[in-house]
C-alpha cells in the first residue's frame, strides 16, 4: 500500500494523576478523538471549558474513512476556526451523476445558492480533517485541553453528581472523575456497552469494498454512482475524488462474499484494472470491507453521559451522514452544557440534547434506510421497481428524481423542539423556529464578512430589522445576549439578510447560540424576546 | 379529491383486453417488470399522494 499522508505520532505523557495515584475530578471527559471528540474538544474550550480527551491510540484516523463534508458541519467547523483550513485542502463539488450500465441515466446539480460563504459540500480525507482540528486545539486551546492518548476506557459508571471512570494506559490502570462525559467512542463504543445501551435498527445484508486508490485519472470532481455497470455486474459502484490525487471508490459486493478474502490485493486490483481499464497506473492506498447499519439509541444522554456521533447512531455511507451528523450533535451539545456549568439554566435544558438529536437521527436513519432499499433491494419486487426507475429515467423526467444513490446530508430542522416559540405572526422563507440560520454576506465597519461569522461567539442573538433600536445587549436572567441591527451594526450589503430572513419593517429573530432560530416576530418586543429565551433555556 | 371507485373507463373491454395483450409473449419476470414500470407511470400522472395512498390501500385490500 502506498501512503501519500505521513501520519503523525502524539507523544503518551502519563498524567499526573497516574503518576501519584490521586483521583481528580474534572468538569468535562471526552471519550475519542475522532471528529466528534476533537469538534467537541474545540467548541468546549472555545467557551472555556477545560477538557481531558481520552483515546486509545495515539495518531488520526488510519485509512481514509469519512470522505464528504456537508456545507452544516463545515460552518460550524467554520465557527471553531478550522473550516477554512479544511476547504482550502479539500475538493469541493455539486455535480452527481448516475450510470446503468453505461449510460448516464441521471444527473443532479446540488446549486448551491450564491452567497453564502460555506460550499455545499467538500471532500477531504478524515485525517487531514483530524489532524487540522488537533492542530487548532493545540495552537489555540493548550492549556484547556488535555489529550491522553494511549488511554482506553475500561469501565464507567453514572454517580448523581459526576461519572467515575478508570483508564488503562501503558503504565497501567487508573481513576478519573468528571461532572459530565461526551462519548464519541464511534460504532463500536466501549462507553455504550458499559452503560447497556442499545440500538433500534438493523444491519443490511450487504457487503462494501472501499478502496482508497492514488491515480493520475481524468474524471472530474463529482459523484459518479453506477448501477449494474459492466465492469462489476449486478452490484452498484461509487466514485469520488480526495486530496492528493486519492480516489475513493465503493464496491458492491453483496452478501455472500468473503470479507477477508475480499480485501487482499490480488481480488481488489482485478476489479480496480476492470474499472479503470489496464492503462491507468494506481496504487492502493487503503482497502476494508464492511457491512452497514442503520441503528441508533433511543436516548442520547444518560445520567451524566452524553452519547454522540457514530456512538449513538450509524447509518449507511450513501449520503455523507456519519461524521456530518455527529458534529451537529456537538453544535447542539455545548452551549446547553456551558449554561448548565455556569448555573444559568436548570439541568433540563441537557434533556432537549437528547430530544433534538433523537429527532434529527430519526430523519436521517430515514433518508439513509431508504437508499439502501434502492442500492440494496431487499426483495425480488423491490429489486423490479428499483429497475424499472431505472429503465424509464433516460427516457422520462418524472423517473429521476425517483433515482435514490443516497440523499446528501442536509441539516434537519428541529421544527417540535419545545425550546422553540411558534410563530405567532406569518413568514415567509425557510427560517422557522428551529431551523439553522441561512449565511448572508454582510459588512461591519464597511469591512466585508458573512452572517454566520458574525454570529459564531456562542450567545444568544436577538436579530433585528428595527433600526430604532439602540441597545447593544440584553441580560435576561444572567444569559446576554448580544442584539444585533440590521442597518447599523450590520450591513445587509446585497439584501440577502431580508430576503432569506423575511425581514420587512421591525421584524425581529432570537437565535440560539448554536445558529439555530428559536423565535420570530414582526417587532421587537422586549417581554417576548425575554420568554422566548426563557423556552429556549428549559425554564 | 378522492380515489374514484366508481366506472371510469369508457369501454372496459378494450381496456382489458389491452391491458391482457400487453403481457402476450411475455416470461413472468418480464410481465412484473413491464407491470412495476406501467405503476409508475401511471402513478406519476395522477401524482396526489393521497389518491396514491388510498389506491395503494385499496390494492392492498385494508378495510
Amino acid at each position: 500500500m502506498l501512503n501519500t499522508y505521513a501520519y503523525p505520532e502524539f507523544e503518551y505523557i502519563q498524567c499526573d494523576e497516574q503518576k501519584h495515584n490521586t483521583v481528580k475530578r474534572h468538569k468535562a471527559v471526552i471519550i475519542g478523538a475522532g471528529p466528534v471528540g476533537l469538534t467537541t474538544a474545540l467548541d468546549f474550550a472555545k467557551q472555556g471549558i477545560p477538557v481531558v480527551v481520552l483515546d486509545d491510540n495515539n495518531t488520526v484516523s488510519i485509512g481514509s474513512r469519512a470522505v464528504c463534508y456537508a456545507k452544516r458541519p463545515l460552518e460550524v467547523w467554520d465557527r471553531l476556526g478550522v473550516g477554512e483550513r479544511m476547504i482550502e485542502k479539500s475538493v469541493e463539488w455539486k455535480v452527481g451523476k448516475v450510470f446503468r450500465d453505461e449510460e448516464l441515466v441521471y444527473q443532479f446539480d446540488l446549486l448551491p445558492e450564491d452567497d453564502h460563504k460555506i460550499p455545499a459540500f467538500i471532500n477531504l480525507q478524515q485525517y487531514y480533517l483530524e489532524e487540522y482540528m488537533i492542530d487548532e486545539c493545540k495552537k489555540q486551546y493548550g492549556d484547556l485541553i488535555d489529550f491522553r492518548w494511549k488511554s482506553k476506557i475500561i469501565s464507567l459508571k453514572n454517580n448523581d453528581d459526576h461519572v467515575k471512570m478508570q483508564v488503562e494506559t501503558p503504565d497501567g490502570v487508573y481513576g478519573l472523575e468528571s461532572d459530565y462525559v461526551v462519548a464519541c467512542d464511534g460504532a463500536n463504543s466501549d462507553t455504550r456497552k458499559m452503560l447497556g445501551l442499545e440500538f433500534d435498527g438493523h444491519f443490511f445484508q450487504d457487503r462494501f469494498l472501499i478502496a482508497d486508490v492514488v491515480m493520475k485519472a481524468d474524471f472530474p470532481a463529482e459523484r459518479w454512482f453506477w448501477f449494474n455497470p459492466p465492469f462489476h455486474r449486478n452490484q452498484s459502484v461509487l466514485l469520488h475524488m480526495q486530496s492528493d490525487d486519492v480516489w475513493r471508490i465503493d464496491f458492491q459486493l453483496g452478501w455472500d462474499c468473503d470479507p477477508e478474502e475480499e480485501k487482499k490485493p490480488e481480488k481488489v486490483i482485478p476489479r480496480l484494472k476492470a474499472m479503470l481499464g489496464d492503462d491507468v497506473d494506481f496504487e492502493l492506498e487503503w482497502v476494508s470491507v464492511y457491512q452497514f447499519a442503520c441503528r441508533q439509541l433511543k436516548d442520547f444522554k444518560c445520567g451524566r453521559v452524553f452519547i454522540a456521533g457514530d456512538a449513538a447512531h450509524q447509518v449507511s455511507p450513501f449520503g455523507a451522514r456519519g461524521a456530518n451528523t455527529g458534529v451537529q450533535d456537538i453544535d447542539n451539545l455545548t452551549w446547553k452544557l456551558k449554561l448548565v456549568m455556569d448555573g444559568k439554566v436548570p439541568e433540563s435544558l441537557l434533556d432537549s440534547y437528547s430530544e433534538e438529536r433523537v429527532f434529527a437521527a430519526a430523519d436521517n436513519l430515514l433518508n439513509s434506510t431508504r437508499s439502501t432499499d434502492f442500492i440494496t433491494p431487499k426483495s425480488p419486487i423491490s429489486k423490479a421497481f428499483r429497475d424499472a426507475v431505472l429503465d424509464l429515467a433516460s427516457e422520462y423526467e418524472f423517473a429521476r428524481p425517483l433515482v435514490n444513490s443516497g440523499r446528501l446530508s442536509m441539516p434537519t430542522p428541529y421544527l417540535n423542539s419545545s425550546l422553540n416559540t411558534p410563530d405567532e405572526d406569518t413568514f415567509s422563507g425557510k427560517m422557522r423556529p428551529g431551523t439553522n440560520c441561512a449565511d448572508a454576506p454582510i459588512t461591519v465597519d464597511g469591512q466585508d464578512t458573512w452572517f454566520l461569522n458574525k454570529i459564531a461567539n456562542s450567545k444568544f442573538v436577538v436579530l433585528t430589522f428595527d433600526t430604532s433600536i439602540t441597545d447593544k445587549t440584553v441580560n435576561i436572567n444572567g444569559i446576554d445576549c448580544d442584539i444585533l441591527v440590521v442597518g447599523k451594526d450590520i450591513m445587509d450589503s446585497k439584501g440577502c439578510l431580508q430576503e432569506r430572513y423575511d425581514g420587512t419593517g421591525e421584524t425581529t429573530y432570537l437565535i440560539r447560540p448554536d445558529q439555530h432560530v428559536a423565535a420570530r416576530w414582526r417587532t421587537f418586543d422586549q417581554d417576548k424576546i425575554k420568554k422566548a429565551v426563557l423556552t429556549a433555556t428549559a425554564q | 379529491m378522492s380515489l374514484n371507485t366508481k366506472p371510469n373507463i369508457a369501454s372496459p373491454d378494450d381496456f382489458y383486453q389491452d391491458l391482457i395483450d400487453l403481457h402476450r409473449d411475455l416470461s413472468d419476470e418480464e410481465s412484473r417488470d413491464l407491470n412495476a414500470r406501467l405503476i409508475l407511470l401511471l402513478a406519476n400522472h395522477i401524482g396526489d399522494m393521497d389518491i396514491l395512498k388510498a389506491a395503494m390501500s385499496a390494492a392492498r385490500k385494508d378495510t
